[in-house]
């Protein structure tokens, strides 16, 4: 009986496995033809963007990497070896490494600037990672106890030897510059955003004219103004540090730049939240302080790194007035008489640039996850 | 009595409250605090300037402008010689300010919609091209790409000798781009008055379809019109007088070019970097604004039965442009403020000719800076002012 129905009955058991797309469309082909030839105008595109690569891309490899020079003391390293141009000269980055990060920081004291640069990444990434515990506590140490060790360790005084900033160098004032700078303009941004919409009419003016004076002006004036001006400013034979000046004038010009920051966070706050603060009996001060600016700093979270990521960029305007960051350190070096070659500029260049690429692509890339994260609880 | 007493005593207090306690009188109170110490600080440093110019023997003043500057520049759109004064070089300084400013502007504006554009390209390879090419830029400092243009791409070129020659007897060296300079002969002023007139021609033709659109539902290509009245038009003018028109080829002699017309490589240097760097945020912007226009938008207008370039012209464009402008907007700022880099590569701009030598020769800081400063603040409010104006006619009319 049963052996009839067998006979008899098919019953399928088991799902059938999907057929492969024609050739065609699956595969690589198929991508190829919908990615990349999918009209005329498209298949002229892409032969036209595919003849471009095949023409830049090796010679460019070539030059970055095969007929690159990585090793040498000197010139004679990577000045053309018969008759034929050499690629990129990293024996001139290499020799000249510590130099690009300290500047002429003393050889023996450099433990102190490495270690400066060990203890805020691992600050950073504490106060940076949402999934790490005691972050608030974090975030009070590296606004508070750090710039005080990292003062006494970088310029020296209770028993360190003393090191001018005059021989500060390379990525050390780089990141000096854009972390006082971004720490500095906090402050400043709150109370002139809060200025900004304030209802005392005096008050605003004066903000709004801050504002607007300091966002109108390029970065270069600011610079300028600073190492010219400002000793005049000062009380006759009151003079201090060119770094020191510098770093007034790019926390000024950035806090004008975060007030419009967090002034848009300000606006994002429903009002409902002010008038509860209000009726809860807090004052101006006690309503912005525990109700108001943490909602809102909150919100600008990827505001401020965005502004952080310009001004570590605009640091390298420093070399202007004569201060050697990461940029105008490796510029100094073009003139070396004894690695002048023709390669030596664009290797030095583009290796600053990679270091830049570096800081401010992970930057960004940062700022869009805190962006994502803190949509979630804003969207209704 | 008693009672009494402390009633009086009350309402007495009560009334220092109120006046303690009172929004209005306390924000005034504030206010006048702040004033106070605002007009201290300031004449303190008043005062300090004062005493140290004193000390230095610099005269406060704007005399020095009429003074003789003595130091060459090398782009001069304007009569300068040396014997020409400091308000002289501070024109030339503002005239290549403006002309780097507007030449920027333009290409990074062309480039940015491009590459923003092809960042939403359905081809894989054009996406991917123009996301590698905003990733890249706008990580890198401007001052960087600028050195980078100037010092490793411009000039490691050949001398003019060994120059790439390009179309139009137009040579690529180390001392620039080196082109036939026209000389415009007999007549040639015809020609430029014809364009006016064929702008006007074109407008009205413009005019004319839209009315006989509306009227009758019939269309007119009136893009390829006014492009063909606005080039055609003249062209026809200048061949019918017999060409006016003569070039003066630059010749080499010894080891440089003679005559001719020169864009400098500061200037290329400076165009490159600043439009580079600019379009790859313009490209962001654009995008943003693209991708803000629901997809309903041109779904609906294909169904109407507009072709995809209609579509682009006539829906996405007009909404996303409102999206667009006003990041736009600061962007032509920032472009304006970042040409104060030329210094850096020794393009005459203000900040390098005016507060660069005329500040180093005269000592003037204070006027030179505050000179300097009020004007790119001035540039910087005429550009607002004037995108606010054409963004206020392109904005969203609401009922």
């Amino acid at each position: 009986m049963s052996r009839i129905e067998t006979d008899t009955v098919f019953v399928r058991r088991d799902f059938l496995e999907p057929e492969a797309p024609p050739p065609s469309l699956g595969g690589f082909p198929g991508w190829a033809r919908k990615n990349l030839f999918s009209s005329p105008l498209n298949i002229v595109i892409s032969l036209l963007m595919l003849f471009v690569l095949v023409w830049t891309l090796p010679s460019l490899i070539r030059w970055l990497f095969i007929d690159a020079v990585w090793t040498g003391t000197d010139r004679e390293a990577c000045l053309p070896k018969n008759g034929e141009p050499v690629g990129a000269c990293w024996a001139f980055v290499n020799a000249k490494l510590a130099q690009f990060t300290f500047g002429s920081y003393p050889a023996d004291q450099r433990w102190r600037p490495s270690l400066v640069m060990i203890l805020f990444f691992v600050g950073l990434a504490w106060v940076a990672i949402p999934k790490l515990p005691r972050r608030r506590e974090g975030v009070w140490l590296m606004l508070t106890a750090f710039p005080v060790l990292t003062f006494w360790l970088l310029y020296g005084g209770l028993g360190l030897p003393v090191v001018e900033t005059s021989n500060w160098g390379g990525l050390l004032v780089t990141l000096v510059v854009a972390i006082t700078g971004i720490v500095a303009s906090l402050p400043l941004g709150i109370l002139l955003a809060l200025g900004r919409r304030s209802k005392l009419p005096f008050i605003k003016i004066v903000s709004v004219v801050f504002i607007e004076v300091w966002r109108g002006v390029p970065l270069i004036t600011v610079l300028f103004m600073a190492s010219v001006m400002l000793p005049l400013f000062l009380p006759t034979g009151v003079n201090f540090d060119k770094l020191l000046r510098a770093l007034i004038g790019v926390a000024l010009f950035t806090g004008a730049y975060m007030a419009e920051t967090i002034r848009g966070g300000l606006q994002a706050i429903p009002k409902g939240q002010y008038e509860g603060a209000a009726s809860l009996g807090l004052s101006y001060w006690q309503s912005m302080r525990l109700i108001i600016l943490p909602q809102a700093l909150k919100i600008v979270i990827p505001g401020i790194v965005n502004s952080f990521i310009s001004l570590f960029k605009d640091t390298s305007l420093v070399m202007i007035i004569g201060l050697y960051d990461l940029l105008g350190s490796i510029q100094r070096n073009f003139s070396d008489a004894s690695w002048s070659t023709p390669s030596i500029a664009p290797t030095g260049l583009i290796f600053a640039a990679a270091v830049f690429w570096v800081f401010c692509f992970s930057m960004s890339r940062y700022s869009m996850y805190m962006e994502r994260k803190l949509n979630t609880g804003h969207k209704r | 009595m008693t009672l009494r007493d402390k009633t009086a005593d009350d309402s007495s207090r009560s009334w220092v409250r109120a006046v303690l306690y009172d929004a209005t009188i306390r924000g005034w109170v504030f206010q006048g605090l702040v004033l106070i110490f605002l007009v201290l600080f300031s004449a303190w440093v008043i005062h300090n300037t004062a005493a140290n110019l004193r000390a230095a023997n610099i005269p406060f003043g704007f005399d020095f402008l009429n003074m003789r500057a003595g130091f060459d520049i090398s782009q001069k759109p304007i009569n300068y010689t040396l014997d020409s004064s400091h308000a002289q070089a501070f024109k030339v300084g503002l005239i290549n300010t403006i002309i780097l400013s507007a030449l920027g502007i333009v290409f990074a504006t062309i480039i940015g919609f491009v590459v923003g554009i092809s960042r939403l390209s359905g081809n894989w390879l054009l996406a991917r091209a123009a996301t590698v090419y905003v990733e890249t830029l706008r990580n890198v400092p401007l001052l960087l790409q600028l050195l980078f243009w100037y010092k490793a791409v411009l000039s490691v070129l050949p001398g003019p000798r060994q120059g790439y020659m390009l179309p139009f007897a137009t040579n690529l060296s180390n001392r620039g781009l080196t082109m036939p300079r026209p000389i415009p002969g007999a007549g040639f002023d015809i020609v430029l008055w014809i364009v006016p007139v064929a702008v006007v021609l074109a407008w009205a033709v413009a005019r004319w379809a839209r009315r006989r659109q509306v009227a009758t539902g019939q269309s007119f290509p009136v893009f390829r019109a006014s492009l063909g009245l606005i080039i055609g038009l003249p062209l026809v003018v200048f061949l019918a007088i017999g060409a006016p028109l003569t070039f003066e080829y630059p010749e080499l002699k010894g080891f440089n070019f003679v005559g001719g017309m020169v864009i400098h490589p500061e200037l290329t240097a400076m165009l490159l970097g600043i439009s580079l760097y600019t379009a790859s945020f313009i490209a962001e912007t654009v995008r943003a604004g693209i991708l803000a226009v629901s997809t309903g938008q041109s779904e609906a207008a294909f169904s109407l039965g507009l072709r995809p370039s209609q579509t682009m012209r006539l829906i996405i464009v007009p909404q996303a442009m409102r999206v667009i402008i006003p990041p736009l907007t600061s962007q032509y700022l920032n472009l304006t403020k970042n040409s104060s880099l030329a210094l850096a590569i020794g393009y005459p701009d203000l900040v390098a000719v005016f507060a660069g030598s005329t500040l180093n020769i005269t000592g003037h800081a204070i006027e030179v800076i505050a000179i300097t400063m009020a004007v790119y603040l001035a540039l910087s409010l005429i550009t607002a002012a004037l995108m606010n104006w054409f963004n206020s006619r392109v904005a969203l009319v609401e009922r």
